[in-house]
């Protein structure tokens, strides 16, 4: 299974600005403004991105869309499933009733509870976009854009 | 009698990880799917939520209604398997017919232990809840008769999952465990005591130390239930959760070679040729950091995987199956936990433990280590990122270089050596 997108991390370039956790929550907010979306829909969004920082290192991780993936495994309604056409790993939020046996698999801790607390949010690699927001918006190309894995 | 390239016996996750691990390999050639149940693959971990009034009929199923299509399979579904003739490559049906094979995948499951030394366990209004069937006799046993007040005996996940259906239905809810404390097999006293608490705060009654003596029928229908203590507890509806065992009904009588489950090597095939078994019917080679072996351990993510690995070498592609773990992530009525391998290791200096708990929060956060390596790990309240500690645990990672760090808050990828994170950042694939 490839992979049409895959983000890669560069840790040595990141520099722990944050800005593609603020452009995830702006890109999955319903208004996809950056006020509206700070204002009011916040609380809502937990960001398919993670910065970690300790000291002078940090770096970004999202979902790693794994070839075989261990929460699509461990899935037990079948919401977690591959897409077919690009090989990303999805979160079917209408299917998923939040057992968190993904959280429980995710060697990367990519996938988080909803705010909701019902449904495992994680990236959806920004599928209907070029680019994803957090590669998009990383001012240091901390995060890129790598073809077919 | 032509012989079906593949056949596979079972209808539920390790069927599904079979075709799926079939399917990696070999996209042409035809697979034979016998299921006793009449339905499409459903999840079988959903009958509770559907008890529960969570989710309606149509989220029960597993895969895509074009899943079987899609994937070449043809499904011949309320149709019991009862006989293999290894030297044949043969499966007999209830029904007379006979299915000649070149591989086979016996993935049966488990069915739910009934005891056998309680009178009246056979009146109406006792079930178990381990199939769709089960879940909408008990819905329209309720419905019916008005039931108010119900009794779960067992109090393991399928227990817990149980009273949780019923509390969201309105019920007046006993839990009762024989074991001193709830879901023993998984959890540590503290995780018990915790999910318990949880329990309690529902409005459940839970009595440890005790189990159903007898039960008692009015009009012939059930009206309640006799403890072992001599207590007695009103109820219309009694759950029997008190474990589930492996199906080995099939295999019976064919020489294949089986111990608690169907043994199996670690490419899943069985002592016959060309015959493998997978999931919850199988005794499966076991994680090392649980101690080896090979073991039953009837989770779904297990059946998954090791109906892929089966799959795979039915398909000719030589894998090798990692071992199982035993793992859970369940939800106590809000509170979310998560058990990981070892989690209440027996008295002695081998182990080690760190934990934390904050009663009021609720949250609490165990590790049990051996020899410098993670073994086990408990999770109730915050779950974020366990994941990281169930692929320590799996990796047989040396953590001595960041022991210190593993109970902090902030603990994520970035307590790791840099090796180790970038291992995990830049894997293609990653095993369960």
């Amino acid at each position: 299974m490839k992979s049409v997108k895959r983000i890669i991390v560069r840790e040595e370039y990141c520099i722990g600005c944050r800005l593609c956790e603020i452009h995830c929550i702006v890109r999955h907010s319903k208004s996809g403004k950056i006020i509206k979306a700070f204002r009011s829909e916040k609380d809502a969004i937990v960001p398919a991105v993670t910065v970690e920082q300790k000291g002078y290192t940090s770096f970004a991780l999202q979902c790693r869309h794994c070839d075989e993936a261990p929460c699509i495994e461990a899935c037990m309604t079948g919401a977690m499933r591959r897409d077919g056409k690009t090989g990303a790993v999805l979160c079917d939020r209408d299917r998923c009733v939040g057992c968190w046996m993904c959280i429980m698999v995710c060697p990367a801790g990519a996938v988080r509870q909803g705010k909701c607390r019902e449904a495992a949010s994680k990236c959806d690699l920004c599928l209907d976009r070029d680019v994803p927001a957090c590669v998009a918006n990383c001012p240091n190309e901390a995060l890129t854009l790598g073809g077919d894995a | 009698m032509s012989a079906a390239p593949y056949l596979i016996v079972g209808n539920s996750a390790a069927a599904v990880g079979c075709i799926e691990g079939i399917r990696s390999v070999d996209r042409e050639r035809p697979v034979i799917l016998l299921s006793r149940e009449p339905y499409r693959v459903y999840s079988r971990p959903l009958v509770s939520y559907l008890l529960a009034g969570k989710i309606t009929d149509e989220r029960m199923f597993y895969r895509p209604p074009d899943f079987y299509e899609r994937n070449g399979v043809e499904a011949i579904l309320g149709v019991t398997a009862v006989s293999i003739v290894p030297s044949r490559k043969v499966v007999e049906t209830a029904d007379g017919r006979a299915f000649g094979f070149e591989k086979l995948l016996i993935a049966t499951g488990g069915r739910p232990v009934i005891p056998g030394d309680v009178p009246g366990i056979d009146a109406p209004g006792v079930f178990t809840l381990t199939s769709w069937d089960d879940a909408r006799a008990i819905k329209a046993h309720i419905a019916g008769n008005g039931a108010r007040e119900a009794l779960v005996v067992g109090g393991g996940l399928i227990g817990l999952k149980a009273v949780e259906a019923l509390v969201a239905v309105g019920m007046k809810v006993t839990m009762v465990e024989l074991s001193d404390r709830i879901l023993s097999a998984t959890f540590d006293r503290a995780a018990s005591d915790l999910a318990r608490e949880t329990l309690e705060r529902a409005g459940v009654a839970v009595r440890c130390g005790t189990t159903v003596a007898r039960m008692e029928k009015r009009g012939g229908m059930l009206a309640g239930a006799e403890l072992r203590d001599g207590s007695s507890v009103p109820c219309s509806l009694a759950i029997i959760a008190i474990g589930v065992l492996p199906d080995l009904s099939l295999v019976e009588g064919s020489g294949i070679r089986t111990d608690r489950g169907i043994l199996v090597d670690d490419t899943l095939r069985t002592s016959a040729p060309d015959i493998y078994a997978a999931g919850d019917v199988a005794q499966a080679p076991a994680a090392e950091a649980i101690g080896g072996g090979r073991k039953c351990i009837p989770i779904l993510p297990n059946a998954y995987r090791q109906g892929f690995v089966a799959g795979q070498n039915m398909a000719g592609r030589k894998r090798t199956y990692r071992g199982a773990m035993p793992m859970n992530a369940v939800d106590v009525l809000g509170l979310p936990t998560i058990s990981v391998g070892l989690t209440d290791p027996p008295e002695g200096s081998e182990y080690e433990i760190l934990s934390a708990l904050d009663r009021e929060a609720p949250w609490y956060k165990k590790l049990v280590l051996k020899g410098g390596r993670i073994v086990g790990a408990v999770f109730a309240g915050r779950i974020d990122r366990a994941g990281i500690i169930t692929g320590l645990i799996r990796d047989r990672a040396d953590i001595s270089g960041f022991r210190d760090l593993l109970l902090s808050g902030d603990f994520g990828l970035i307590s790791l050596p840099a090796e180790y994170r970038k291992h995990i950042v830049s894997g293609a694939g990653i095993e369960v």
